[in-house]
């Protein structure tokens, strides 16, 4: 384990190496990010501007789900490039080679990249979730139970990213169709859960546990729900869903015949 | 105009290939409508002011934003980036057929063949399917015959628009060879300033005659307005001369551009 850790730590410095080398592009991007994901947020206080509530939510509490989700995905964004790239890897026949070095194929995986312009994104989460945090009364309890719901979400968004990844050893190519639950799961996870139809709701609680883990905990911090089991146990739940993917991706690993290239 | 026509043939012949990939995005296309139909629904039921939308027109305007989503100029044409980075666009110099006028066909079949096939089954969808399941929810037919055949004329008038932008942004590469900066910042500028992600109408109101101003409000906002009754015929007209107006001022800045470019660029004889 120690091992592993120390391995990952060489990866990521490589990779930082590497993109620092385009300075002035790894600038650009990173600015690009930060804009990119900022006029987002525009977007949203533009709907508050012209209709005051989103179904008695406020500008301030969305801002908070918002900036919970929007930490997380730009977390697994920025760690999980070995998974979502996934597809070529494998039509290149490089995962090939990760099997034959003594380490896991899931390590080098997380190795494979470290997306410092993520942090473009990150910094705009942060922002966002700053603006919201000032507004509420902090107890360790809450700011305790914020990093769980980060985390939580964050393992959500790695577990599809996983999923994604393990579809490509039947189809070859990473298939469209994960864009809805990564892209489309960052999107949804943005606003409140009680204002989408119930199917949907389900769908986001018991399929992929987005709910449980950003919204419920969300309740409890903006002080809605009194604190209960389902806000502490949530955030786990996404615990459970990556390590319920990285299971399913090991039956991939074992499924596996190279493409010959 | 023969090889204008010729290259444009080409293109879309070779962009109708790729349908898998359309058929896995018209499934995301479907699940971002949703998403976006239920959160404009929710501020709508919140509403306590009258809106300059009403709601079947929003969830219309959302559905045709989703199906005409690949009009957007998302980013350059990585064909051409690569002749610019790799120096072979010289070889294009060395042809009779000007090269503007190469880019902006080459991107006129770009931001139309995946258009089209995106764009019929997300219609059978938002038109036939999704209002049998749940009234209300889906596209409505415009209000006259009128109005579509106007909206025939506007989505050909924002294919302009889109495809000057994109050569324009072709243009942009002489000077800056990656291709990550300005078409993200630009994709970014379209898809929220037209009206992608929320209706231009919907915005303060203080903001709306600068965004109905820009490029971006005619390739989307514009002619879904038409097609849901939202912009009435006369105002279509003005929609028509908006497009024209921007496509005119892209093309002439883009030859500008692309001219300037050319005058720096040097070629290693060997």
């Amino acid at each position: 384990m120690k091992d592993a850790l120390a391995l990952y730590r060489r990866y990521v410095a490589l990779s930082l190496r590497a993109q620092l080398v385009y300075r002035a592009t790894f600038v650009m991007k990173t600015l690009g990010h930060l804009f990119v994901t900022g006029i987002e947020f525009f977007g949203i206080w533009a709907l508050f501007a012209r209709f005051g509530t989103l179904g008695g939510w406020s500008l301030r509490e969305v801002a908070l789900i918002y900036g919970i989700a929007d930490i997380a995905f730009a977390i697994t964004d920025g760690t999980g490039r070995g998974f979502d790239k996934f597809g070529s890897i494998l039509k290149a026949g490089d995962f090939d080679r990760m099997l034959l070095r003594p380490r896991s194929p899931e390590l080098q995986l997380l190795g494979y990249e470290l997306q410092l312009m993520r942090i473009g994104r990150l910094a705009q989460g942060l922002a966002v979730l700053v603006w919201a945090g000032v507004a509420i009364a902090w107890t360790p309890a809450t700011v305790l139970l914020l990093l769980a719901a980060i985390i939580g979400t964050a393992c959500t968004f790695f577990g599809l990213v996983v999923l994604q990844a393990t579809t490509a050893f039947w189809t070859i190519e990473t298939l469209e169709v994960w864009n809805a639950f990564t892209y489309g799961g960052n999107y949804a996870a943005e606003y409140p859960m009680a204002i989408y139809r119930r199917w949907f709701q389900r769908f986001f609680t018991a399929v992929i546990p987005l709910a449980l883990t950003s919204y419920y905990p969300a309740r409890a911090i903006l002080g809605r729900d009194t604190l209960g089991a389902i806000h502490v146990l949530g955030p786990l739940a996404g615990v459970a869903f990556l390590v319920i993917s990285l299971a399913v991706f090991r039956i991939g690993v074992r499924h596996h015949a190279s493409t010959g290239t | 105009m023969m090889g204008y026509a010729a290259i444009i043939a080409a293109r879309f012949k070779a962009l109708l290939q790729y349908r898998a990939a359309a058929l896995g995005g018209l499934f995301t296309q479907i699940f971002f409508g949703l998403v976006r139909v239920m959160i404009l629904r929710a501020f709508y039921a919140a509403a306590t002011t009258a809106a300059p939308m009403s709601l079947p027109s929003v969830t219309g305007y959302v559905w045709l934003g989703q199906a005409m989503l690949l009009l957007i100029p998302w980013r350059e044409d990585t064909d051409v980036a690569e002749q610019i980075r790799t120096g072979t666009v010289v070889y294009e110099l060395t042809k009779p057929i000007d090269l503007w006028g190469v880019w902006f066909a080459r991107s006129l079949a770009w931001r139309t063949a995946p258009v089209f096939l995106r764009m019929i089954p997300m219609f059978v969808f938002a038109m036939l399917i999704l209002p049998a399941v749940a009234p209300g929810w889906g596209l409505a037919p415009p209000p006259s015959a009128a109005a579509f055949a106007l909206w025939i004329g506007c989505f050909a008038g924002a294919v302009m628009v889109s495809a000057a932008l994109t050569a324009l942004i072709n243009v942009s590469m002489m000077w800056t060879l990656t291709g990550e900066g300005v078409p993200m910042l630009l994709a970014a500028f379209a898809t929220m300033f037209g009206g992608l992600v929320i209706p231009l109408p919907l915005f303060p109101d203080w903001l709306k005659p600068a965004l109905y101003a820009l490029p971006f409000a005619g390739i989307l906002d514009f002619p879904s307005r038409v097609f849901t009754g939202n912009l009435s015929i006369a105002e279509g007209g003005l929609v028509l001369a908006h497009q024209l107006a921007w496509t005119l001022a892209l093309a002439a800045a883009g030859r500008y551009f692309l001219a300037r470019g050319l005058r720096r660029l040097v070629v290693q004889g060997g």
